[in-house]
């Protein structure tokens, strides 16, 4: 019987192990270092908050995975050698293999930051963070203010986190406005006030100089390269991207670029070594796609892909059309299609934009400057349908179809207060002016 | 892993004064139960509600409304009473107590017997039923005051608490309407207009209303002309046509989480425990074996009842008992029929063992009608039946385990477990309903939330994460699910059946040729 061994517990390798035990008899082990049972690391932050306890993350009950023959190791994996087909733990012990995924998702990237690697110092993405976290930041007495260095995704989850404990954060942030490589100008601006008024110390376009110990190897402040300025704090949190979880590989013949290098087949250099999600990087980027796409989503649909492949029905890794969401604090975030911000957008695509006068609520809806054809939305502060915008971009809607029919998008709870008329007033009277 | 307990988790200032406030409120009742003589009942009264009420209003304002708007749920597993610690066993052990006095020994409260005037506890509610009806309280009553106020002192924080969400304002001042005017008022003042009828809150539908059918109650309508007779009438009408009408349009919730009392007290007072429900497989087993064998329980039990009237007083009743157990065999079947022609295939395994089900009932009513006599049915005194009924079900489980566990089992144990209500509606929401929590595509990821505040424990997460629609029986359409998602993933829905269960292998965002291959198999 062949054994497929997935290295990595998380959503790429579970959801890959799920479907070849649907579709085959085949021998699975997965591998992992960090926790006995597959967990949703979008919900670490949950637990901090005190709305979940750890097992409530778990997806599946601890049965589930003997009742589906799934054979779970906890090890850190040291080196692969693919000559022999063999998986070397740092214990020393081997595990053969048939075919070989690596799903080994991320790490918290550091610049080289003096001071990176103190006590108190951390990232937030593994669950050992998270238990970092809780040893450095149980209280605000014991950790009378925390700095986050970058401002992204895991950023503002780490200062909402903070902020649920009442501990003061100074958020620092590279950029002269929040995330706004990637959301346009209006949105940005939006979550920069909500930001703020979550009374979260904001500093945009400010840089880490270096992060200061006391005498016994803890955080004792931070300093900002701009300013000079000296910050106490207790806890740093680096939270300036993620970078591919790899670095076991590199003695190995696994071919690696910033993750490990694949092909639309998910495969390596390596004849039955495959990647996917987080640390996957494709040779050339598909379609408006990074290489590397470090997303919940895109890991689930690269399990879904890989499992028919390796059932015997090679399949490329083909996705639809682009979406995410995320939450910034209280205002949710959805985008289906792409709507890219200034900075990044190219020449032909056009925006409108609408506000809510509340502040939490805005659209961006992107389209074709010549052929009108939409492109894509970022909603905030109203739900939308994915099903509705997936079929709209495939049927190539134009904007005007679009904001006519906004109201069929519609995914807010019912009893809620409808925009949709305020929207299409606000578009008419753009197109006025213009 | 350890948590230390977090500060932001204590209670300000301005809560403390207000707890204390309520204590003083409940300090009053407690000293009327110890029998403390109060020279002046009404205003009493008037000032223990008064202060338990200020006292939860100020606590809720000050926990929500300095706060923006948002998912307020910020240390709910570190809070003793939230998460099973030491005050919410205590909180627990106080409810269960008083429920056993309250069902089994109302003396203790102060319940005058044979004509003599109350004392304690029932005898400070004197001054308010005598100003609603114009007789003194009884145990029911005071029970009755206590739960309107806390269905809206609670209520009211749970509007504060999601003051974002309409349909959470709506729904809640929907139980409230229900409660304070249903269950509350209207029996009140039909007790003034004719004092022969019988306590009747007009929500509430047999089998949750399991005594409506008993002969005293029957008669009692009977025996009132056409406001008794429009009454009773209401009664079966509610059953067989309101219900059903109303659960196909827009689900079981229409009833257990904007009609309900039960539902109301879950929703409201019960809000903080809704995390505390079993999300177990093994859990959801129990719960569907228990929950219809309650119900199997309450229609032999009233069939048994109705027939033993029908065969003593059969002169007062037009109907005979063979045309009545005849009857109700008759209709059981067209039911089963009925499900199994249009359902059958979609129930598979369970539709088997809805056959067990069934024949079991038709064998115990047939059994009941070859050996039942005016005095006994399945050997047994029939009234033991009704009795036995009344104690283990109405009183013990409903009361004590499913209001007085609030702390340990979470909000609606009685409706997961034992309501029987809630096993029709519920049967009828799965096969024959328009409504569903819609899956928003592929964006669910996993985190928890849904399931974790699921009151009925339903794990909401496991069908989200596969893209799939949440029809599942017990669900009461609360919305928390959706309220609490970070996502944007779930929406309650009323729509067309087709396309209501869906079963999606992969999820919407992946390559369509791959979706549709896959998800054609």
């Amino acid at each position: 019987m062949e054994h497929v061994v997935i290295i990595g517990n998380g959503i790429s390798g579970v959801t890959l192990a799920r479907h070849i035990r649907k579709q085959s008899e085949k021998k699975i082990t997965i591998i992992s270092s960090e926790s006995d049972y597959f967990f949703s690391r979008t919900a670490l932050m949950y637990v901090f908050m005190g709305h979940m306890k750890f097992e409530h993350t778990q997806p599946y009950e601890n049965w589930f995975w003997k009742k589906n023959r799934i054979d779970l190791k906890k090890a850190f994996v040291k080196n692969v050698d693919t000559d022999s087909k063999l998986v070397i733990f740092s214990s020393g012990e081997v595990l053969k293999y048939d075919k070989l995924v690596i799903a080994t998702g991320s790490k918290p990237s550091k610049f080289g930051w003096p001071g990176q690697d103190l006590k108190g110092v951390m990232g937030m993405y593994h669950k050992q963070d998270l238990e970092n976290l809780e040893k450095y930041a149980p209280n605000n007495q014991i950790c009378k203010r925390a700095v986050i260095v970058g401002g992204g995704l895991i950023g503002i989850e780490l200062a909402e986190m903070l902020h649920s404990r009442n501990i003061p954060v100074t958020f620092l942030v590279r950029e002269d406005s929040f995330w706004n490589g990637v959301l346009p100008q209006g949105e940005s601006a939006m979550i920069n006030r909500h930001i703020k008024n979550n009374h979260i110390d904001l500093r945009l376009s400010t840089n880490l100089k270096s992060i200061n110990a006391d005498e016994n190897g803890f955080v004792k402040s931070v300093t900002i390269e701009n300013t000079g300025e000296e910050i106490a704090c207790n806890v740093v949190g680096l939270t300036a991207g993620v970078s591919p979880n790899v670095d076991f590989l590199k003695s190995s013949k696994i071919e690696l670029g910033r993750g490990v290098k694949v092909n639309r087949f998910l495969e390596t250099n390596i004849k039955d070594v495959y990647a996917i999600g987080d640390c996957a990087e494709q040779h050339e980027a598909i379609g408006k796609r990074r290489p590397i796409e470090a997303v919940w989503y895109t890991g689930r649909m690269m399990g879904e892909t890989l499992a028919q492949t390796i059932c015997g029905n090679p399949m490329q890794y083909n996705p639809g059309h682009w979406f995410n969401s995320a939450k910034f604090f209280a205002i949710e975030y959805q985008t289906y299609g792409w709507v890219f911000s200034e900075k990044m957008k190219s020449q032909f695509e056009e925006h409108f934009h609408w506000k809510h006068k509340d502040d939490t609520k805005c659209i961006t809806v992107a389209y074709h400057k010549e052929t009108k054809k939409f492109l894509g939305i970022n909603t905030f502060g109203i739900r939308m349908r994915h099903e509705t915008f997936d079929k709209w971009l495939t049927e190539q809607r134009e904007i005007d179809y679009v904001i006519q029919h906004l109201s069929e998008a519609n995914f807010d709870p019912e009893f809620y207060k409808h925009y949709e008329r305020e929207i299409l007033e606000a578009y008419n009277h753009q197109l006025q002016i213009v | 892993m350890s948590l230390a307990k977090p500060d932001a988790t204590d209670i300000s200032t301005k809560q403390k004064v207000a707890l204390a406030i309520g204590i003083i409120g409940l300090f009053i009742m407690m000293l009327a139960f110890l029998n403390f003589d109060f020279p002046n009942r009404a205003v009493s009264l008037g000032l223990s509600l008064a202060a338990i009420s200020i006292g939860t209003v100020i606590y809720a304002r000050d926990a929500y409304l300095n706060k923006l708007e948002g998912i307020k749920n910020d240390g709910v597993w570190f809070k003793s009473i939230s998460s099973r610690g030491l005050w919410g066993w205590i909180v627990g052990i106080i409810l269960t107590t008083f429920y056993i006095v309250l069902y089994f020994l109302p003396t203790y409260l102060g319940l005058g017997e044979n004509g003599n005037p109350n004392s304690g506890l029932i005898s400070l509610f004197d001054p308010l039923s005598q100003l609603l009806s114009g007789r003194n309280a009884s145990q029911w009553f005071v029970y009755g005051t206590l739960y309107t106020v806390a269905i809206f002192i609670f209520g009211y924080k749970f509007m504060l608490k999601y003051k974002h969400n309409r349909y959470q304002q709506v729904r809640t001042l929907s139980v409230m309407f229900f409660q304070l005017g249903f269950a509350f008022l209207i029996p009140e003042f039909m007790y003034v207009m004719n004092s022969d009828l019988p306590y009747y809150d007009l929500k509430s539908i047999w089998p949750l209303n399991y005594y409506i059918f008993d002969e005293w109650s029957v008669n009692g309508f009977l025996s009132n002309g056409t406001i008794g007779l429009g009454l009773i009438l209401f009664g079966i009408l509610s059953i067989f046509v309101i219900s059903p009408i109303l659960t196909y349009k827009y689900g079981k919730r229409w009833y257990c989480s904007w009609v309900c009392g039960c539902g109301g007290l879950a929703e409201t007072a019960g809000d903080s425990f809704r995390q505390l429900s079993s999300k177990k497989l093994s859990a959801w087993k129990l719960e569907r074996w228990l929950v219809h064998i309650v119900l199997v329980f309450s229609v032999v039990m009233t069939v048994a009842m109705v027939y033993t009237y029908l065969g003593y007083d059969s002169n007062n009743f037009w109907l005979t008992r063979d045309v009545f157990i005849m009857a109700v065999i008759a209709f059981l079947s067209v039911v089963f029929g009925i499900v199994l022609y249009f359902k059958g295939k979609e129930l598979g395994k369970d539709a088997k063992i809805g056959a067990i089900g069934f024949f079991v009932v038709i064998l115990l009513l047939l059994v009941l009608h070859f050996t039942g006599t005016t005095q006994e049915v399945f050997f047994i005194q029939g009234s033991t039946l009704r009795s036995a009924y009344g104690l283990y079900i109405g009183s013990i489980f409903s009361g004590v385990i499913g209001t007085g566990f609030y702390p340990i089992l979470g909000s609606r144990s009685w409706c997961r477990f034992g309501c029987p209500m809630a096993a029709i509606l519920g049967f009828q929401q799965r096969l024959f309903s328009k409504f569903r929590i819609t899956t928003n595509g592929g964006q669910c990821i996993s985190c928890g939330n849904c399931s974790t505040y699921c009151e009925m424990g339903i794990d909401v997460r496991a069908y989200a994460q596969k893209g799939e629609n949440i029809v599942r029986s017990s669900c009461v359409g609360c919305g928390i699910c959706s309220a609490v998602c970070p996502r944007g993933v779930l929406k309650l829905e009323n729509a067309s059946e087709k396309g209501r269960i869906n079963s999606n292998d992969i999820l919407l965002g992946n390559d369509v040729n791959l979706l549709d291959l896959i998800n054609q198999k």
